[in-house]
């Protein structure tokens, strides 16, 4: 069974956090919840993993004992060691001793952390922090690794130790849900689901989510004058201008361009805020 | 420093719980303790035993109230008046002599109960009343009465102020250890972002709960142990009762502190809070307990405040356990009171966790069933 959510809406009070979001999991993949700040991507996870309710629609989930959950700034425990957050996350989820230390041992070794043992969880560097917490997340072999941001903060080379454990979790059959803001991994996960502003903008494979991408997008050297401007945006030392369909605009200086996975949710976005900006202004 | 002022008002008046506390919780512990701290004894609850009770108890004027008079009780039994608080003097009156036995667990009802005793046993005093209470052309010709009583404090003859505070003071300890300390317990977890983790494992809000109270319990357990042991050797504080009526009571009021403690700390949002609440419930508690200011001394707008306290039940309990070997039997009432404060506190202090821990519960259809199947 796919864990996952359905039609989901999440209110914080008067706010809406998330509306209608449809969102799976599946055995052996790694999916990715992928926006900016304040998109939901948090909202989601916790919903998913039950760590807050919701106002409407459906969570499939597993039961607790299968869940392993990372949530955003690592979830160790500051003032354990790493030897003794594993003792007890192990013991929290019923892990049997001898099992417990061989799969420590072997995840602590995958990601450098053996010689920090004995540290505690609030004297090691950010990066450690992290991989520890995906350590603890799926150290008793969860059905359903939920993590939230895992690499925020990271850098490169334990970003590379982070991915090549979420890839462990996930071949031995792990469904793996995670969050970021990153779109280089968001290319890396088998599916995404785009949110901005609580809602779902885009969602399948990277492949997907570009080719559904309405309209063009070219390239300028310099900033678009006129309309054009609020359908642009920087990357680099150019300019991207995104076309929406019907849209009729022929510059000799503005060149076609293949849309990476970055055009297509900047598009989403763009297209998504200037739907809202045209029905609030038809509205007035 | 301008902009450092405004920013401090800024986060101080976004933190409304914290305000409120501060500008409320002054005026409200000046009122209640205001009326609460009152040393005066103004009635004396006395019983008068032996064959010349009724008529000496008709020379026995204020503070001494209410009276009763029982001839034909025994002295062991009035003694037990004393162990249970119903009296704090029972005066012996015999044909040819007086004897006060004065309750000196209770130290400031104690020393006045010495003082009333001093002046109405004065024998110019006593003629004067015993003249009156004759009809004219009779005289005193053996004023029994006139003679001063022979006064035997008991359960704390010296009325050493040591004595009588220890039992309490190990109390005191207890509350802070309990109720200070434990209450930062769970908000550093929601300010660590671990309470979430807590959350989601397959743990349930009770263990939890148990699991954060136990080692505070233990080692209050052993700070009490220590600082009676030290009360006992340093002070000379007696230990007249059963040790293991005194070691039931002392772990009652330790759940119901840690309960309550843990309580506190799941409904408060930082650590400035969970302080704040904690204080509010630990001061009331040594000011109206009756450690410091005799109970019957305060207001009665005030005093009810003390019996939903539960350091008054532990002040008695050990008072009553180590000065007065009081049994079990007769100590039901503060046991059973600090047991239901205790099942009162842990039972809000276990929903409030399973609002924390269980957010989702009942909301969204698990997939138990269907776990099962797919593992």
């Amino acid at each position: 069974m796919n864990w996952g959510v359905r039609s989901l809406t999440v209110r914080f009070g008067a706010r809406c956090a998330l509306r209608d979001v449809t969102f799976e999991a599946a055995p052996g993949e790694v999916r990715g919840v992928v926006g900016g700040d304040g998109a939901g991507k948090t909202t989601l996870v916790r919903a998913l993993v039950g760590a807050i309710g919701h106002a409407q629609g459906e969570v499939r989930r597993p039961p607790a004992r299968e869940i392993g959950y990372m949530p955003a700034g690592s979830g160790v425990f500051q003032d354990l060691s790493v030897d003794e957050n594993l003792a007890f996350t192990a013991a929290a989820y019923g892990m049997p001793r001898a099992e417990r230390d061989e799969r420590a041992t072997q995840l602590l070794e995958r990601t450098g952390l053996l010689d920090a043992r004995k540290r505690l969880g609030g004297e090691l560097s950010g990066g450690m922090r992290q991989k520890l917490g995906v350590l603890l997340a799926m150290l008793h072999g969860p059905s359903l690794l939920v993590l939230d941001e895992p690499t925020t903060g990271v850098d490169p080379l334990s970003r590379a130790d982070l991915w090549r454990l979420i890839a462990q979790a996930a071949s031995e059959g792990a469904q793996v849900v995670l969050s970021t803001s990153y779109l280089d991994e968001a290319e890396r996960t088998s599916q995404l689901l785009f949110l901005q502003a609580g809602r779902a903008l885009a969602s399948g494979t990277a492949a997907d989510v570009v080719r559904a991408m309405p309209g063009r997008v070219r390239w300028a050297p310099e900033r678009p004058p006129g309309d054009a401007l609020e359908r642009s945006w920087r990357r680099g030392a150019s300019w991207r201008i995104w076309t929406p369909p019907g849209v009729s605009e022929e510059r000799k200086d503005w060149e076609a361009v293949s849309p990476d996975l970055q055009d297509a949710v900047t598009v989403a976005a763009l297209a998504h805020e200037l739907q809202g900006a045209h029905q609030g202004g038809a509205s007035q | 420093m301008w902009a450092m002022i405004v920013k401090e008002f800024l986060q101080l008046r976004r933190d409304k719980r914290t305000l409120a506390m501060m500008i409320v919780l002054p005026v409200v512990m000046l009122v209640v303790f205001g009326y609460a701290a009152s040393f005066d004894v103004s009635k004396i609850p006395a019983l008068v035993v032996g064959p010349e009770a009724a008529s000496y108890a008709k020379h026995l004027r204020a503070p001494f109230a209410p009276v009763t008079v029982a001839p034909r009780e025994s002295v062991s039994r009035a003694k037990e008046a004393l162990q249970d608080g119903t009296a704090e003097v029972v005066f012996v009156a015999g044909e040819h002599s007086v004897q006060a036995l004065i309750d000196g667990a209770d130290l400031f009802s104690a020393q006045a109960t010495r003082a009333a005793i001093a002046r109405q046993a004065s024998p110019q005093a006593l003629l004067r009343s015993f003249e009156k209470a004759l009809p004219p052309g009779h005289f005193v010709l053996t004023p029994i009465g006139a003679l001063p009583p022979k006064v035997d404090i008991l359960y704390n003859p010296g009325l050493k102020t040591a004595v009588v505070m220890v039992p309490g003071l190990a109390g005191v300890i207890l509350v802070f250890i309990g109720t200070l300390i434990a209450s930062l317990s769970v908000v550093r977890e929601r300010q660590a972002g671990t309470l979430e983790q807590l959350g989601v494992m397959p743990l349930s809000p009770w263990d939890v709960l148990i699991g954060k109270v136990a080692p505070y319990f233990l080692v209050a357990a052993v700070d009490l142990a220590i600082v009676l042991g030290a009360g006992m050797l340093l002070f000379g504080v007696p230990l007249h009762g059963s040790a293991l009526v005194l070691i039931l009571g002392a772990l009652l009021f330790l759940f119901v502190t840690l309960s309550l403690g843990v309580l506190i700390s799941s409904v408060s949002q930082n650590q400035g809070q969970a302080i704040q609440l904690a204080v509010m419930t630990v001061l009331p508690q040594i000011l109206l307990s009756g450690l410091i200011f005799p109970l019957s001394s305060m207001a009665i707008g005030v005093r009810w405040i003390a019996y939903i306290l539960p350091l008054t039940y532990f002040v008695e309990i050990a008072r009553d356990v180590m000065l007065k070997g009081t049994p079990i039997w007769d100590l039901w009432q503060p046991l059973g009171f600090l047991a239901l404060l205790g099942a009162v506190t842990v039972s809000l202090a276990t929903l409030r966790f399973w609002r924390l821990l269980s957010p989702s519960s009942g909301r969204e259809r698990h997939a138990r069933g269907a776990a099962g199947a797919a593992s």
